[in-house]
């Protein structure tokens, strides 16, 4: 690697951006770029391969899956395939499409609304106990809340909501990693000076929430909205254990399609998840920079 | 606001005790009214269950019969002597640890490469974080047909090189490999751009004062930018220690026969299947808790294990 000298020592501190020196950026480019971008372009293909295998079968017929060499570009079998999966009478693929839906939507508004709420009020309230408060938000955040799988099972048993939709919605109203994304948000992203204004103007806190704050915060509650989304989505264990098969969440339906105990029908299968992908990849496709801005700034958990 | 034009004129009136009042309990409460959904729901259903796992572990206690009496450690006790649970713990471990070291290696070598070039780095980021916005169980059925003893796609690759088809489902190693395959290929991406902007934010005169030194590129990439990151090191092993100890989803759906056993000899069962098998396919919720809170034990305490362990690499450099 080359000595440079001629900028600045100082980086700027944040969200730097690449060395100015336009000679040492080409000679890097030829020195490390090819190796580095082939590196990449294998991760690449890697990462969107088992994708587009999925599209393809979910295209052909089942025996496309056995074939060598492999088939490698989708069929024509598409419209055969979505037509058997949502007439297929174990699966219930419609109900659990639908109900995923509902899920993910209504426990995304709820997580966003809470969680900004809170984030909120431990960020820019003073009152007493806001730091106990905050802490406590932060253990919530490591707490493995599957290892409580079994009383809340249980708990849903009392509530008679064994089998029902709400089942796996109220339990995932909140997020302690909602409210601690929100509060860090809030925290750099609203000025002292506009909640200083508003209450100088009358309004109350709530009213400030909604039409200071709100405006301020959307940024991050589009990120925390789609990461819930998929995260609603995309739970599997809680929905095996509390649902039942003729009323799934769409990973239990395929996983339906995946047990039956009669021949593999993969065409089947794989056009299952094929729908139960696609909602994600749209989202995806409309907020992804958004996402990869905000994990890059760390402000995403797993 | 509309509000705004109106206020000062309210303030002038300043006689209105009510208004004030009103502004004080306004202060005083709002912000406990903001936090308390929050704070009640997750009592109701994150904390209440994960301490009521403790005191069913403590009863015999099932899916039929109900609470049938406290019966203190006995169910800790079976379980100490259950090679079932040791069985699902090692294979939970071996895992985590045949996933999570490739994946972070692989994830830190690829935030490098992103460091290093300038067009299409938005480009690769997008790509690179598809895998994390998939359907978990769907590309868990993908993953479980490549690796399909007779018709999988990998055996007819690794065929080709003139390597036996492996019975993926089969071994234990193999099948810890594979389900460490759908893990990685999940979550390399996404440890990837965290790496990448702790890697941005590392000050560039650290490394030229290194390159004036002499320092070679490897070295200033272990001596500097490994150091450098060593929180966002600690927040991935950690993220990815909570996470993989729970590791459900991948091996529940690799394992086609919905019994939860993972495989024909519990060759990849998790500790999270054990759960579900123990209380929802034989209905002992007094064990099944037992074995959740010593999973929630065995999180905590690893949790403490890579803090201490970095705290102290931290005081020997």
């Amino acid at each position: 690697m080359t000595v440079t000298a001629d900028r600045p020592a100082q980086a700027p501190a944040g969200r730097p951006r690449r060395p100015a020196g336009r000679g040492r950026r080409l000679r890097r480019l030829r020195e490390r770029a090819p190796l580095t971008y082939a590196g990449l372009l294998l991760t690449v293909l890697l990462s969107l391969f088992p994708l587009w295998w999925m599209l393809v079968i979910a295209t052909r017929t089942t025996d496309a899956v056995a074939r060598f060499p492999p088939v490698l570009l989708p069929g024509g079998e598409f419209a055969a395939n979505t037509g058997r999966l949502f007439g297929n009478a174990g699966a219930h693929f419609t109900l659990g499409l639908w109900n995923s839906f509902v899920a993910s939507a209504t426990v995304s508004l709820s997580v966003v609304l809470f969680c900004s709420l809170a984030g909120f009020a431990l960020a820019k309230l003073r009152f007493p106990g806001r730091n106990g408060f905050t802490v406590a938000v932060v253990v919530t955040m490591a707490v493995p809340v599957q290892v409580g799988i079994i009383p809340l099972l249980v708990l849903m048993q009392w509530l008679g909501w064994r089998g029902e939709l709400q089942a796996v919605i109220v339990p995932f109203l909140v997020s302690g990693f909602g409210v601690f994304m929100m509060r860090q948000y809030a925290a750099q992203g609203v000025p002292d000076e506009l909640l200083e204004a508003a209450r100088i103007d009358g309004c109350s806190t709530l009213r400030t929430f909604w039409s200071v704050v709100l405006p301020v915060l959307r940024p991050a509650m589009v990120v925390l909205g789609l990461l819930t989304f998929m995260q609603t989505w995309n739970e599997f264990i809680w929905a095996v254990a509390v649902l039942t098969p003729d009323n799934p969440t769409v990973q239990f339906s395929i996983n339906q399609l995946n047990e039956s105990a009669y021949a593999r029908d993969f065409s089947l299968m794989f056009t299952g998840a094929a729908y139960a992908t696609l909602p994600l990849l749209i989202l995806f496709a409309v907020f992804g920079r958004r996402l990869v801005g905000r994990i890059m700034e760390g402000a995403v958990k797993a | 606001m509309t509000a705004a034009s109106r206020a000062p004129q309210d303030a002038r009136r300043g006689t209105d005790r009510a208004a004030r009042l009103r502004a004080a309990l306004d202060t005083k409460a709002a912000p406990y009214a903001f936090i308390a959904p929050f704070f009640l729901l997750f009592g109701v259903f994150g904390l209440f269950p994960l301490l009521y796992t403790a005191w069913v572990s403590l009863h015999d206690w099932s899916l039929i019969g109900g609470n049938e009496g406290f019966i203190g450690l006995e169910n800790y006790r079976v379980l100490l002597g259950d090679a079932k649970f040791w069985n699902a713990l090692l294979n939970t471990l071996g895992i985590f640890a045949i996933a999570v070291v490739p994946q972070l290696l692989a994830a830190l070598l690829l935030a490098d490469g992103l460091n290093r070039i300038v067009r299409g780095r938005g480009l690769f980021q997008i790509a690179l974080i598809i895998p994390y916005v998939t359907s978990i169980a769907a590309m868990a059925i993908v993953f479980s047909t490549l690796f399909g003893t007779e018709y999988g796609m990998v055996n007819q690759v690794l065929g080709v090189f003139g390597i036996d088809p492996v019975n993926w489902r089969g071994g234990r190693l193999s099948s810890w490999a594979a389900i460490a395959v759908m893990v990685d290929w999940r979550w390399t991406g996404y440890n990837t751009l965290i790496y990448l902007a702790a890697m941005q934010a590392v000050p560039k005169d650290l490394y030229e004062a290194a390159a004036l030194d002499g320092a070679s590129a490897l070295r200033r990439f272990w001596r500097i930018t490994v150091p450098m990151m060593r929180p966002t090191i600690l927040f991935t092993v950690i993220i990815s220690t909570i996470g993989q100890m729970q590791l459900f989803t991948e091996p529940a759906v690799f394992d086609t026969g919905g019994a939860m056993a993972g495989g024909t000899q519990g060759q990849y069962q998790t500790v999270m299947m054990l759960v579900f098998q123990e209380a929802f396919r034989y209905g002992d919720y007094g064990y099944g808790s037992a074995v959740s809170w010593v999973l929630f034990l065995v999180i905590v305490v690893l949790g403490l294990i890579n803090v201490l362990l970095t705290g102290r690499i931290k005081g020997a450099s």
